[in-house]
């Protein structure tokens, strides 16, 4: 006795091809940010995990300098500027493409200015004797910030051959999606780490 | 405006537009077509069984017969002893279980079974393989270097993993957690493009209830694995830089916590059994579906049942920590959890019963691999049960009943699971059938060993019997002459296996060379994948895409005279 018996021949309307959701680029874009977005969590976690057990709850530890926690906040509201400069970017292409060159350009100049000074504030801590094996406190500052800086060079890398690509005519809007979106992830991580990490 | 865009760029990404005469490197070695991709991983992935054999072989002789020089391999020292158990465990899930199971499978059946021409992503594909297949490369030189391979265990839990004074093998632990990153990346990409693919290339007509389970299960796997893995790789990093740059994340001394590689571990580790178990379940399902002549029994429940296996596979993880000094309260929540989640398990088994009842069964080769499958999996389920529970566990904790438990969950999966996908896909994958005598005598030849290696091993971690002991003639109250009786049987089983395996190679190569013609559709089965020429050809349906009329286990319908109803046929 078969469980289909019941069932009567079913007719359908003749088949098509639906169309897809979301394009095959900005899919696989999302689902890669899913991963990078979970290596986040564990980093944070870690550090969270390693920072309640602190000796005697100081945090950062003896003798280790503070986070600058001022000019830092400085860095990542261009940071966020940038990320809505692209948005901007984007609804210019679809109403004409050659008018997302210019927020585009400001886009990434943001970018590139948030990693410079990042860089510059890394080399005055390492001044102060704040090292990746100084303390676990330097070696989660230098693994979760090193870490998200090696994510924006590559997505910055990412939006200049988009750029490049813009000029030419040759860019397709999947195309920009994809890697906007990487941007986005780079732009709307970073907060969180801030508050976790600096604060 | 975009929407013309994406369908430009779907095919801008196919790198092989050359049809026709390609080469031997661009056919074979650089091929961007799935179904080679798929035979790539399948290869490598049988190859590394062999080597991860050969290691179980050597330590298995030296259990069972201590001091012996092992023929093949000679004396075996204890560094070497924890090598090899090492190399094995991590062979066997990351560089056979998951290559086969889910790359191969997966980049063979999804495109034909959901009718697509290939993976949305050749490339890409072609990019995950060539990063796996160094990843093994690595792995096997580790084994040469300095120092030998790494012999702190699987889980290579810090201290001993994270400080070379401790494991003695500071080269070889390095180059073992860098050979797993890269297989991690490796997987990341593949499942990128299964879930893509899987989401966008269906062929017109196939909604998300036409699709074949083993499909959904080796999707559903990769999304497991996408989610869980993030964290290990983040602790990964921290263990290779603990190994070599001389950070502190996990050395307490320096307010590290080396408890907290457990958790990171373990928070993958135990999703990652879900990840190789579910395409095993997938091709299980479909192959008793086959040859029961059944629709599955409560195919929506089945996937619903999985997401709800998934999701909860994330909340266990604690269970493998139980003695590692976490609070007795956290160990309670997860002896609950853990509980919850055999009841999904045991559902799915109850669907597969349920499917078999009343079909007419045709106990063909890979139909007796799967209904194995079912039998031998539930011992190893069972058996977690009592794991789960923490008090029980305090005693069981890292005896050989944990180790036969993940044999009896880890062997159906890998083994048996591979082997009936083998053996009902050859026809498609060389358009030859397979020698069913043959394939009969090797499936017994292989499950009544399997057996009796294992059973032996739950009795001898019921007596007690610690998990990583090179030697146990210095403990007395585990050398005695019983345990050593169970110890040689267990050896002289897995030597009687290991044979069985010539009789599996002869039979590949016998019916690939001289097997009878396949045909298109030799188990008259329903999915897409039986409606096109065995082998497949380059893109798969060269004479244009099938469209999907109807769901995917259509057999036995009472309106109709033959007993399948193939899914592109319309009604
Ligand atoms: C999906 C199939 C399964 C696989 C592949 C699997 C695999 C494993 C592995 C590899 C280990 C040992 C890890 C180690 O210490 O090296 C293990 C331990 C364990 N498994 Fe499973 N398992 C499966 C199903 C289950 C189920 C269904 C349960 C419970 C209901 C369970 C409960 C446990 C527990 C509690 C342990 C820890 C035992 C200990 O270390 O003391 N497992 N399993
Ligand atoms: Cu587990």
């Amino acid at each position: 006795m078969s469980e289909s018996v019941a069932i009567p021949l079913q007719h359908r309307p003749e088949p098509v091809r639906p169309k897809p959701l979301l394009s095959n680029g900005v899919l696989g874009m999302m689902i890669f940010i899913f991963t990078e977005v979970m290596i986040f969590a564990g980093f944070i976690s870690a550090h969270a995990v390693v920072r309640s057990q602190a000796a005697g709850q100081m945090w950062p530890p003896f003798g280790q300098p503070r986070l600058p926690v001022q000019e830092t906040a400085l860095n990542t509201a261009a940071l966020l500027v940038s990320g809505l400069v692209l948005v901007v970017a984007w609804f210019a292409f679809r109403k004409e493409r050659s008018r997302a060159r210019i927020p585009l350009l400001l886009s990434i100049l943001l970018g590139t200015f948030f990693v410079y000074f990042q860089g510059l504030e890394w080399v005055a801590l390492l001044g102060e004797g704040l090292t990746i094996q100084s303390s676990s406190y330097g070696g989660f500052f230098y693994l979760i910030v090193g870490t998200h800086a090696i994510h924006a060079v590559a997505a910055l890398i990412a939006l200049i051959w988009a750029g490049v690509r813009l000029n030419q005519g040759r860019l397709t809007g999947s195309e920009l999606a994809t890697v906007s979106a990487f941007w986005y992830f780079v732009v709307l991580v970073w907060p969180v780490l801030y508050i976790k990490v600096y604060l | 405006m975009s929407e013309t865009a994406v369908a430009v760029e779907h095919h801008a990404d196919h790198a092989h537009d050359h049809h026709g005469s390609e080469g031997f490197l661009s056919k074979y070695v650089f091929s961007t077509d799935h179904k080679m991709i798929a035979m790539q991983y399948l290869f490598t992935g049988m190859g590394m069984a062999v080597i991860g054999g050969f290691m179980a072989y050597v330590f298995r002789m030296q259990l069972a017969f201590p001091g012996i020089s092992v023929p093949g391999f000679g004396q075996v020292s204890p560094g070497e002893y924890n090598a090899l158990v090492t190399n094995h465990g991590s062979i066997m899930i990351f560089w056979v279980a998951m290559p086969v199971l889910i790359a191969a499978f997966g980049n063979y059946c999804i495109p034909l079974m959901i009718g697509a021409d290939d993976m949305v992503f050749p490339r890409i594909n072609r990019l995950s393989y060539q990063i796996f297949l160094l990843s093994a490369v690595i792995l096997l030189l580790s084994l040469f270097v300095q120092g030998g391979g790494f012999g702190g265990a699987w889980t290579a839990y810090p201290p001993l993993s994270a400080v070379g004074d401790y494991n003695q093998t500071s080269l070889g632990a390095s180059m073992w957690l860098v050979a797993v990153a890269l297989e991690f990346v490796a997987f990341l990409l593949g499942g990128i493009n299964f879930i893509t693919t899987l989401m966008n290339s269906r062929a017109p007509g196939m909604k998300a209830y036409d699709i074949p389970l083993v499909c959904w299960m080796i999707v559903i796997a990769s999304i497991l694995f996408m989610l869980s893995v993030g964290p290990l790789i983040a602790g990964a990093v921290m263990l290779l830089f603990d190994q070599t740059i001389g950070t502190g994340f996990y050395d307490p001394a320096r307010g590290g916590d080396p408890i907290l590689w457990q958790h990171l571990f373990w928070f993958f580790g135990h999703p990652e059994v879900y990840v190789v178990l579910l395409p095993a379940i997938g091709i299980t399902i479909d192959i008793i579906a086959t040859f029961a002549r059944k629709k599955v029994f409560g195919y929506k429940m089945m996937l619903y049942t999985t997401v709800a296996t998934g999701v909860l596979s994330f909340f266990v993880w604690a269970h493998h920590q139980f003695l590692a000094g976490i609070d007795p309260r956290m160990a309670n929540v997860f002896t609950v959890t853990t509980l919850l989640i055999s009841i999904p398990i045991a559902e799915l088994c109850f669907v597969i019963i349920a499917t078999l009842y009343g079909g007419s069964i045709r106990l063909t080769t890979p139909m007796l691999w799967a209904l194995a499958f079912m039998a031998e999996f539930l011992i190893g389920g069972v058996t977690g049960i009592f794991l789960g529970a923490s008090g029980a566990d305090i005693y069981f904790h890292d005896t050989y009943f944990v180790l036969a438990h993940f044999h009896y969950t880890f062997y159906p999966i890998a083994i048996i699971g591979t082997f009936a996908a083998f053996t009902y896909w050859f026809p498609k994958m060389f358009g030859k059938m397979m020698n069913d005598t043959l394939g009969k005598i090797h499936f017994w030849g292989t499950i009544i060993p399997f057996n009796v290696i294992f059973i032996p091993l739950f009795v001898l971690g019921m007596g007690g019997q610690h998990r990583r002991i090179y030697n146990y003639e210095h403990f007395p109250e585990l050398a005695g002459e019983g345990m050593y009786q169970l110890r040689e049987l267990a050896t002289y089983a897995l030597l009687v296996m290991l044979a069985f395996q010539l009789v599996f190679f002869y039979n590949c190569i016998a019916s690939w060379m001289r097997g009878k013609k396949a045909g298109k559709n030799p188990w008259e089965s329903n999915t897409l994948e039986w409606t096109t020429e065995s082998p497949p050809p380059h893109g798969n349906w060269p004479e244009g895409l099938p469209n999907v009329y109807r769901g995917p286990y259509e057999y036995a319908h009472p309106d109709r005279e033959q007993d399948y109803w193939p899914q592109n046929e319309p009604a």
